[in-house]
């Protein structure tokens, strides 16, 4: 990525951030359990969804997180750093359905440039996500 | 059915053993923060951010040098392929309390919130372990997934020099899975989508829906005086008689008036949702939601298309769109 930090100053509250739709497949849902190496069998393995009253594999909550902050940092820049997330799950993420990331600065603190960002992850079921992102960004020149 | 009267209470005395509770082993990370696996998790989540996988903008940047993402905090202490046998340290608390709610029938699982905090970026070669508290355990709960009951836990990490470097809570419910979709996975596989809401059909307006079917948006009409209506029904409303035909429609029409839901969302619909009344060029009015419009755009006495689309897996609707 090569797109500018985004500057303390240049964040206002109310600020939204470019939505991000991820195309929910069994292969990111497996990648992103294998990458987080989080092998519970119900994020890989069908049969074992289903015997937990799911229809099928479903994403984990680290790939939600690791999504999630990849939607923040897309919009911050390299220079941002994550200090916390705060996630509330509703609706599994389950293959074929699409999950958007929408989101909107929410507060901003000068002492350490904190600023934090609302994020809502919506798929055709309702939310499967909201919670928060706590960031900082590097002061303007 | 949950477990009641003294085996509950038995059940929940059990059950406050545990709060407070270490779980009693430390998690250690198999592996040092490394490239490779920073690299396979940004693959995944389709992550290009030059400070976990371009050294030398890592370097340029406020991170010094590559670093790993913050959220892949737990990643570096768990099991990998040893967590798909479901075997576990039997010193490990956490899941002897899960064992214990299996017993008694909660043998359900899902996360509903995770509450993380980092107090540092990792750089490659951090030696990364963790320790779990069972911080709290609910009291029973009716909830959308069935009778359960939630527990919060507490990791914090830390690094090979013994510094804090970050913390996460988990809120896990654990419940009694529902009889319908314990059963599911034996019969038809549950939609991939939502459904929408089936017609209730009988003698009345069966035919209606034969005709939705076939692609046709039909118009019941009297045959004594001719009048139009909709939706179908027995009788006419303006001569009382009970024998009808029907036309069909073009589908063409105006709005004779409309509403924009935006809230409540139910699933199948897409937000916000123009639900009008339309005008048909034959004389009587329909309801139907007009879609790939902006609702701010919507006028009253706007020109309309019908279409009859699929609205889900299996049922047609009648749907209008501005007409060109």
């Amino acid at each position: 990525m090569s797109i500018e930090t985004l500057r303390y100053q240049d964040v206002n509250v109310g600020d939204a951030l470019p939505e991000l739709p991820i195309a929910l497949t069994s292969s990111l849902i497996v990648a992103g359990a294998v990458a987080s190496q989080d092998y519970t069998p119900v994020h890989h393995d069908k049969e074992a969804a289903e015997a937990a009253g799911m229809q099928d594999v479903f994403m984990n909550i680290l790939t939600t997180n690791g999504l999630v902050s990849r939607f923040v940092t897309d919009w911050a820049g390299i220079d941002a750093r994550i200090t916390g997330v705060s996630i509330k799950l509703g609706t599994p993420n389950l293959p074929g359905d699409t999950m958007t990331l929408t989101g909107a600065v929410a507060e901003k603190d000068e002492t350490g440039n904190a600023v934090t960002v609302e994020v809502t992850g919506k798929n055709a079921w309702g939310n499967h996500v909201t919670g928060t992102v706590k960031l900082t960004l590097p002061a303007g020149d | 059915m949950a477990i009641s009267g003294t085996e509950r209470e038995e059940f929940e005395k059990q059950l406050e053993a545990y709060v407070g509770l270490d779980i009693g082993l430390e998690d250690r990370g198999r592996d040092p923060v490394n490239a490779a696996m920073v690299r396979h998790w940004c693959e995944a989540m389709g992550d290009a951010c030059g400070a976990y996988t371009d050294a030398a903008e890592a370097a340029a940047s406020v991170h010094g040098e590559l670093v790993a993402p913050p959220t892949m905090l737990q990643t570096w202490i768990l099991g990998g392929v040893s967590m798909a046998s479901g075997e576990s340290d039997p010193r490990d608390k956490q899941k002897e309390l899960h064992r214990l709610f299996d017993s008694k029938g909660f043998t359900g699982v899902v996360a509903t919130n995770t509450e993380q905090e980092y107090t540092r970026y990792l750089k490659m070669g951090d030696e990364i372990r963790a320790k779990t508290v069972i911080e709290s355990i609910s009291e029973q709960k009716a909830t959308g997934l069935g009778i359960g009951y939630f527990i919060n836990t507490r990791s914090t990490f830390r690094d090979q020099n013994d510094e804090e470097v970050g913390w996460l809570t988990f809120r896990v419910l654990k419940f009694e899975i529902a009889e319908a979709s314990a059963s599911s996975s034996s019969e038809a596989a549950a939609p991939s989508r939502p459904q929408r809401l089936k017609p209730a059909l009988g003698h009345d307006n069966a035919w209606w829906w034969d005709c939705v079917e076939k692609d046709e948006l039909a118009i019941q009409r009297c045959s004594r005086c001719q009048a139009l209506r909709h939706p179908p029904r027995p009788m006419c409303g303006e001569c009382q008689a009970s024998d009808w035909d029907f036309v069909f429609s073009t589908g063409q029409g105006t709005i004779y008036s409309f509403v924009v839901i935006r809230h409540p969302e139910v699933p199948g619909y897409t937000y916000p949702l123009v639900v009008a009344v339309v005008e048909l060029e034959e004389g009587t009015r329909f309801v139907g939601n007009v879609l790939d419009i902006d609702p701010e755009e919507v006028e009253i006495g706007m020109p309309v298309q019908a279409s009859i689309e699929l609205v889900d897996d299996e049922m047609k609707l009648p749907v209008f769109r501005r007409a060109q």
